[in-house]
């Protein structure tokens, strides 16, 4: 049986070069279905990487309970002091985060990039920010550095570019990065400015915050939640993050999922056609095999193999296609969850990539499925005659 | 037997094949209307024709607020026929991820600046005789199964109660349904008096936008200066642009992800098409003899390149036909579900004429080949080449 089955399978992969034309289908079909999926996939991945990656586990944000974004939050000056010393808490840093409108570059149009007002304190908690060119912002001044990602994509943010902020006038007087992550996308100005600037010197917009070694956040949380001088709710960065992005990143993954589907449909129709075409035309090889003795489960499995192996090859070919134009193209998007632009870079990982293979097999095995089962059913002295 | 017997003959005469490539170009052509419909809705949508409007929000961000003593002055501006208030409610409900738009609104001028907003009288005496009611978009209604009477809870997390609370209760009091071809996100509509009257003193007298609806012939460049002059020395200036800029800048902010996905919807369409020409051309090649036998028969040469044309044109244009009627067929719950994400998703009765033209042509293109080789095609040679 298993002799049969390569015997056959090898003699059609010989014929194959004869019916190029038709096996070209299946392979360019698969490979579209693969690269619309896995690009939307790599969209998806990208975003949340760039939100969740550089989360802290030993990072929380402490802010108004049943709040999900940082921006309405509100966080008294009297909860900040009594969170400075808590039990816990290594460093706590309140933070006032606005938005204002920037012209992206070589366009006309305003996009929305997040202004976060600090204390020194967040430059301690966030240890992977550093300063690329200029210095940071002296302290009561209305001076703002700006995020890398920010820098290069909005107009007017270069070093000694004065920025309007209602009737403030700010100077930039530096650029950070911060290891890929999404606050390369915001400009930072010290705290008290933005509190005066927005009439919000009562307090602060969240806390961001640094757990001391061995403090277990989920205690904390309890503790913070209980506490009646508080009643703050705590989550730590990577959940706060990942839920951020969830609804962006399920909204992209349902959409590449249903676009694939549909395609996927219209790539299994081509990939029978092409199968029965190519039945159709070994009538004649496939009856005599059978005349000699090849048995019906023999031709069965020769065809399904030789839809699955070119659909596999489209597969291969759309992945390699999406690594080589996306993987890594850096892009901008609207967050919603921060009202806000944030740069994101497409991502093809290896689990992307199995998924896409798994679609390419599923598709080239439904798409020989059919086409193998005529083959097989073919009446063997009427197929001798060619009929 | 007439011509159109013949050509039904001739698709029917390979059944699987044709049904087959028939269903790949019904997917196409959905995909197509699919396409055509994302790009619109990432786009900004478009203004119903005769209605020209601005969107007046604050100058630095459109996360600011205004005064609501702004919306006085505007309507006392030249060119303007009615403006009405909008406060962005945010919040949710049941879960962070229905994500539809709320907005608080003023019944008594609101529907006057946004006419394409159909309410019935039944709905909007119901909605002025309790404060608490809302008017929901169709589509939202629909998705959610509220019922007249039915109360919706919403989590607040802009704007508290005057008690410090979260939870908001409104009461469902009819839907309201957008005329047909404008594109209006479909939103939850809130009235301003229970607002103000329910929401923390700080929240009251303000709003986030205003809707300003022009004089029919009014330049809008005149009224956008006249209002934005107005309030440049006032603490809250505000930034007036048209509502398609508007649209056109929030899309923008969504950034590539738009033009990306277009781009990769185009790819998809031509990989399918081009697969269908494909396996079109391979199943024609399949029946010269046959040709061969027509001409025989004492069929001219040009009618036989003429069934051939028809044959093909008639394949691709109905298949054309079956995406495009699939398109609209599914368009009423691709628009619940897609609307509150890309504030508008509609088919469009241009793109289905731009489908049906690139299915003909195709066709021509397929057919044209074909057509030529069929009526060079020798008859002896043909019939030889057969057996």
């Amino acid at each position: 049986m298993f002799r049969q089955i390569s015997a056959i399978t090898l003699l059609n992969l010989s014929s194959l070069r004869s019916r190029l034309g038709v096996s070209v289908i299946i392979v360019v079909g698969v490979a579209g279905v693969v690269a619309v999926l896995l690009g939307l996939l790599a969209m998806s991945s990208g975003f949340q990487a760039t939100l969740v990656e550089t989360a802290r586990p030993d990072r929380v944000l402490i802010m108004r309970s049943g709040s999900n974004s940082e921006m309405n939050g509100f966080v008294t000056n009297e909860q900040l002091a009594v969170l400075e010393s808590y039990q816990g808490v290594d460093l706590a840093s309140g933070e006032l985060y606005v938005t204002i409108g920037r012209k992206e570059r070589g366009t006309d149009v305003a996009v929305d990039v997040v202004v976060r007002g600090v204390s020194q304190d967040a430059f301690g908690l966030r240890d992977e920010l550093t300063i690329v060119s200029g210095r940071a912002f002296e302290p009561g001044t209305s001076e703002i550095i700006v995020g890398v990602q920010a820098a290069s994509r909005y107009e007017g943010l270069r070093i000694g570019d004065p920025v309007e902020v209602r009737r403030a006038l700010l100077t930039v007087v530096g650029h950070f990065a911060a290891a890929g992550s999404a606050v390369e996308s915001e400009i930072w100005i010290d705290r008290t400015v933005v509190q005066d600037v927005y009439r919000r010197a009562g307090g602060v917009g969240l806390v961001r915050a640094r757990l001391t070694r061995g403090a277990d956040p989920e205690q904390l949380a309890r503790r913070i939640a209980e506490d009646p001088r508080l009643q703050l709710a705590l989550v730590t960065e990577i959940e706060f993050f990942a839920e951020q992005s969830a609804d962006r990143t399920a909204l992209i993954n349902t959409f590449a999922y249903f676009i694939a589907g549909i395609m996927g449909i219209g790539s299994v129709l081509a990939a029978l056609n092409t199968m029965y075409i190519a039945v159709s035309r070994r009538t004649v090889e496939i009856a005599t095999l059978r005349a000699v003795g090849f048995g019906a489960a023999s031709v069965v499995v020769s065809v399904i193999f030789e839809a699955m192996l070119l659909a596999i090859l489209g597969g291969v070919a759309g992945a390699l296609l999406v690594y080589f134009a996306l993987d890594g193209y850096a892009t901008t998007t609207f967050n919603n969850a921060s009202a806000s632009q944030v740069a994101f870079a497409f991502k093809v990982t290896p689990e992307l990539a199995a998924i896409g293979l798994a679609w390419a097999l599923g598709l080239g095995l439904v798409g020989g499925l059919l086409p193998a089962i005529r083959a097989a059913r073919l009446p063997i002295t009427r197929a001798l005659r060619g009929d | 037997m007439n011509h159109l017997t013949l050509i039904l003959a001739n698709l029917m005469r390979k059944p699987t094949r044709t049904v087959l490539t028939f269903l790949t170009l019904v997917v196409a052509f959905l995909l197509f209307m699919l396409l055509r419909a994302v790009a619109e809705a990432f786009a900004g949508g478009i203004t119903i024709e005769g209605v020209q409007r601005l969107h007046v929000g604050a100058k630095y961000s459109m996360t600011d607020s205004l005064p609501f003593a702004h919306i006085r002055a505007i309507r006392e501006q030249p060119g303007v026929a009615a403006a009405s208030t909008v406060v962005w409610f945010g919040g949710y409900y049941q879960d962070p991820r229905n994500s539809f738009a709320k907005l608080v609104i003023d019944p008594n001028d609101y529907f006057e600046a946004m006419p394409e907003v159909q309410v019935s009288d039944a709905v909007l005496k119901r909605f002025r005789q309790s404060r608490q009611s809302v008017i929901v978009a169709d589509v939202l209604a629909r998705k959610y199964g509220w019922r007249i009477g039915d109360a919706i809870p919403i989590r607040g997390e802009i704007w508290p109660k005057s008690d410090g609370a979260w939870g908001w209760g409104f009461l469902y009091a009819g839907s309201y349904t957008a005329q047909t071809g404008s594109s209006i996100q479909p939103a939850m509509l809130i009235q301003h008096e229970y607002f103000s009257e329910s929401a923390i003193s700080w929240a009251a007298n303000q709003f986030t936008w205003a809707v300003v609806r022009l004089d029919d012939g009014v330049a809008p460049k005149a009224v956008i200066d006249g209002i934005d002059q107005l309030f440049e020395n006032s603490p809250d200036p505000t930034k007036s642009v048209s509502e398609d800029d508007y649209r056109r800048q929030f899309a923008n902010q969504l950034g590539d992800m738009g033009a990306i996905t277009t781009l990769i919807l185009v790819a998809v369409f031509f990989t399918i098409l081009l697969l269908t020409a494909n396996v079109t051309s391979l199943s024609f090649r399949e029946r010269v003899p046959e040709l061969a036998v027509l001409k025989t028969l004492g069929f001219e040469d040009r009618y036989v390149s003429r069934l051939v044309l028809a044959e093909a044109i008639a394949l691709c244009g109905l298949g054309a036909l079956g995406g495009i009627a699939l398109g609209f067929a599914i368009e009423p719950a691709l628009n619940a579900q897609l609307g509150e994400v890309l504030g508008s998703f509609h088919m469009r009765w241009s793109d289905a004429l731009t489908g049906l033209a690139i299915g003909v042509a195709m066709g021509v293109v397929i057919g044209v080949p074909s057509a030529r080789a069929a009526r060079k095609l020798s008859i002896i040679a043909a019939l030889r080449e057969a057996h």
